[in-house]
């Protein structure tokens, strides 16, 4: 039960004064602050993971020759390239985007109340965060450089610096990633706690949009699953400082309890990181084909049920470590299941388009691009979930093609459909739809030649994670080289038309036609705030009286109808 | 000066924490307390296991009920914590037919194999030398 | 800005959200101690050796910290109910109390348990059990000592009868950290 919505109290007297610079920029506790806060950070890191992806990319396509702008790779620095850009894709890129940033600005505004329900708590959140991306930038600079284990910082290799070459690096890069962990944990119980209890009068459960059930539930999700990481990152800090033998076999400590401990986070945080983006897909096919979800009710059983299957795979990510068979029935067994509650709710977004009138403006573009590419990618998950054939394809570039095929998708479709489309109500401001479309396109069709190469490339066994063959000869597939450069070169036309973007980003910030409150015609509350929403945002909190995709409801004259509108 | 400055109960929401004998569930933890250091002297495996980890959850689910006031919480309080302790059993047993092996497809931790020989072999010398030095 | 936001004060789901927010952090704790000691058991169940490192541990200093936790439960949960009753004296009395328990279990552990255990020549790189040890209780003690930190900062503002209901929130986090040490105590101290 909720209270009824009050006038916005004088105790917000703060804004008779303007806030300084500081206070508004860096200090604020304002949810929306703290979301552009996230979003600039991991655009930033964004940026930094795609440097590192374009040299490691040169490296492959042209061994030896100096990458301009970067200089020799060498096969420490490449190691170190690979394991970074991975790291900072998924916990620097992809989970502030997704979670914290779309989370922060989404959730007050959608269900209706004026921030945070613990604003405070919020903002040592973000400053949690941006210090262990601050400490994983750190550790490119200490002596012996940046750890090149692997994201997964498998022990041995990540705990002895005898073996890593690292020891600094090595220690810092843990410590980046349990500090990240923190900031989520504390984040995440804001949006949990905040959704469950300060939703608007009148919205119910079944009357909140899905892109906030979403990040909910993916809240739930991470929280659910870190801990064991949690004990494991420290476990594995003392291998690595004060001498014990938890990962090292050769003092009475087990290696595959790291794996374990890693991947039961691993797999769910896969899913912590899609949901968000399925629920930004959702939120925008629906406005932009005036349809109603098809099956409301479906898509949320379905998204707790694949939450909870989610913890049972993990050890598809270990089929070949000598795991017991049995084991790995069992897993194969699970993840083969988890691909029907995911495959059933991209047919649920099909049958919403079905019958719409659509809309392909960007934000469409992109999300249903999201469909098409994350469908590939979780068909070739098929192929990986089977053991059998997993022992012959792990650890090639079929994998690599696989997870881009879903991160990318996740991390970057998602994110660029979801700027586009809150970009007016975030700055107040359009975007130019047709530079929109060229930056589409010109990062879709080169995303997919990069990629299909490398399927191909894996199924013909090339690994994975070696800067060069000449040890292992029989790893490589020289005669398919051809495909590395064709890859490599479709990477760079893709940066460049990032570009665009960055360009397209900055004019509109500053010279974009003014948006109105509602620009797109959608159903849910954030557009019945200005734009941008002030702090506190709106005068007066909404009540709800019906949910939100009731769009082209029949018998009356406009096709949306507002959340909050009485009738 | 905030709204919230004491302790509040907002409008239409009522709660009511029935406060028990919190001591006299005191006493019943001291006296199981008891019980579980008294175990072990009994010399039974079985018998420690019981009153070891058997009490050890009666606690648990003492304090859960009468200090945690978990049962006039909302019910998803306790399926929430049920379902975190299920999760860990989830972990555990996918876990522990590796972890908890010396040997296994294709590979062998040594150490292992050798503390337990060692431990089959000098049952009280193993526990003192790895103990009480270095390994 | 000292006002909370409209949102602090809804209560959707039936329950204050500072107490909400606890049990979600209790939630996240359960996993992290969950993992932790899944390890320990995993390694327990399979190293014969385990048994005979564990008996060097000392079972009635575990039974007395036990003990002392316990009794500053108690005096958690008494705070508690003087706090709903309005008393914010009592409350901060028996925070106090509380808070004071734990630096007992603290000192006991750091100032004799733990000295006379490496003075042995146990220490945490001596064997995996002892690794274990260390980093569990370690860990544990991390929390008790981070809970009387909060309870240090929330009591005095009680006492004034200001922000009674954060009383019940510490106290709540502090059973969790009383549950966690219940199965510790046998899993380290008992099981021989």
């Amino acid at each position: 039960m909720a209270t009824a919505p009050v006038s916005h109290p004088d105790s917000h007297g703060h804004g008779h004064h303007q806030p300084g610079f500081v206070a508004k920029y860096l200090w604020s506790t304002d949810h929306k602050m703290i979301a552009m806060q996230y979003l600039f950070t991991g655009i930033a890191m964004g940026v930094l993971g795609g440097f590192f992806a374009y040299a490691f990319r040169m490296q492959l396509a042209f061994p030896g020759i100096a990458v301009p702008g970067f200089g020799i790779v060498g096969p420490n620095e490449y190691n170190r390239l690979i394991t970074n850009h991975g790291a900072i894709m998924i916990f620097w890129v992809a989970m502030p985007v997704l979670i914290a940033a779309f989370g922060n600005y989404l959730i007050p505004l959608m269900i209706g109340c004026d921030d945070m329900v613990f604003p405070k708590i919020n903002r040592l959140s973000y400053q949690i965060f941006l210090l262990s991306a601050l400490v994983l930038i750190a550790s490119f600079f200490v002596p012996g450089g940046a750890f090149g284990g692997a994201w997964t910082m498998y022990p041995p290799l990540s705990a002895k610096p005898e073996y890593n070459l690292t020891p600094l690096g090595s220690t810092l890069f843990v410590v980046a990633v349990a500090l990240e962990f923190v900031a989520f944990l504390m984040g995440g119980i804001n949006f949990v706690t905040t959704t469950m209890n300060s939703r608007a009068p009148g919205m119910r459960m079944y009357d909140i949009p899905i892109v906030v059930w979403m990040i909910v539930v993916a809240s739930i999700l991470f929280m659910a699953s870190v801990g064991p990481l949690i004990a494991g990152a420290i476990m594995l800090l003392f291998d690595q400082n004060i001498g014990t033998a938890f990962f090292n076999p050769d003092k009475g400590g087990d290696p595959i309890l790291w794996q374990h401990l890693f991947w039961f986070f691993g797999h769910p945080e896969v899913y912590v990181v899609l949901l968000p983006a399925v629920g930004i897909v959702a939120e925008i096919i629906t406005v932009m084909s005036r349809k109603k979800l098809f099956a409301y009710r479906t898509v949320l059983y379905t998204t707790f049920g694949t939450g909870v299957l989610s913890f049972m795979v993990w050890a598809h990510h270990q089929f070949i470590a000598g795991i017991d068979p049995r084991m790995a029935n069992i897993f194969t067994i699970t993840t083969l299941l988890i691909s029907i509650p995911i495959a059933e709710m991209m047919f649920v977004y099909i049958a919403t388009l079905y019958g719409g009138s659509i809309t392909l403006n960007t934000p469409m573009l992109w999300a249903l691009s999201f469909i098409a590419t994350f469908l590939i990618g979780g068909v070739t998950g098929i192929f990986l979930g089977a053991s059998g054939a997993d022992i012959y394809l792990h650890d090639t570039y079929f994998v690599l093609a696989h997870f881009h095929y879903t991160f990318f998708p996740i991390a970057i479709i998602g994110t660029f459909a979801g700027l586009t489309f809150w970009f007016p109500k975030m700055f107040g401001r359009m975007m130019n739809d047709t530079l929109g479309k060229i930056h589409f396109w010109g990062t879709i069709i080169p995303f997919n030649c990069i990629f299909i190469p490398l399927f191909v490339l894996g199924a013909a066994g090339e690994n994975r994670r070696v800067y060069d063959f000449t040890n292992q000869p029989g790893l490589a597939r020289p005669e398919l080289r051809h495909l590395d450069q064709f890859a490599t070169v479709a990477l760079l036309i893709m940066l460049s038309f990032q570009l665009v973007f960055f360009y397209n980003l900055i004019t509109s910030l500053l010279r974009g036609p003014k948006a109105e409150k509602n620009p797109w015609k959608s159903n849910t509350l954030e557009w019945t705030a200005d734009s941008p929403p002030p702090h506190g945002n709106w005068p007066v909190l909404p009540t709800v009286y019906r949910g939100p995709y009731e769009y082209s409801t029949p018998g009356r004259d406009r096709d949306y109808w507002p959340q909050n509108e009485p009738k | 000066m905030s709204l919230h400055d004491h302790a509040h109960v907002e409008p239409g929401y009522e709660e009511h924490t029935h406060h028990g004998n919190y001591v006299r569930i005191w006493a019943i933890l001291v006296v199981l307390l008891m019980v579980s250091v008294a175990g072990p002297f009994f010399g039974h495996p079985v018998v420690t296991l019981v009153t070891a980890f058997g009490i050890a959850f009666v606690k648990a689910y003492l304090v859960a009920k009468n200090f945690m006031h978990v049962n006039v919480a909302p019910r998803y309080v306790a399926y929430l914590v049920g379902t975190m302790l299920m999760f860990m059993l989830l972990f555990f047993a996918g876990a522990a037919p590796d972890v908890m092996k010396s040997a296994g497809s294709n590979w062998v931790k040594p150490a292992w194999v050798a503390a337990h020989e060692e431990a089959v072999a000098h049952p009280a010398a193993a526990a003192h030398g790895a103990g009480a030095h270095h390994e | 800005m000292s006002a909370s936001p409209i949102a602090t004060t809804r209560t959707a789901a039936g329950m204050p959200t500072g107490r909400l927010a606890v049990w979600w952090v209790i939630a996240s704790e359960i996993v992290i101690f969950g993992g932790l000691l899944g390890s320990y058991i995993m390694f327990r169940l399979s190293h014969d050796a385990f048994g005979e490192h564990a008996a060097h541990t000392n079972m009635w200093i575990g039974a007395v910290n036990t003990l002392v936790l316990l009794t500053s439960s108690l005096f958690a949960v008494l705070g508690h109910k003087a706090a709903d009753a309005g008393d914010g004296r009592k409350a901060a009395k028996f925070l106090y109390l509380t808070a004071a328990g734990g630096l007992l279990f603290a000192s006991i552990k750091f100032g004799y348990e733990w000295p006379a255990e490496i003075h042995h020549g146990f220490t945490i790189s001596s064997n995996t059990f002892w690794s274990f040890y260390y980093t569990a209780a370690g860990i544990h003690a991390a929390h008790v000592i981070g809970g009387v930190i909060i309870m240090l900062i929330i009591a005095p503002r009680a006492k004034r009868n200001l922000d009674l209901h954060r009383v019940e929130l510490i106290g709540l986090y502090w059973h969790f950290v009383d549950v966690v040490w219940i199965f510790l105590f046998p899993l380290l101290y008992i099981a021989k």
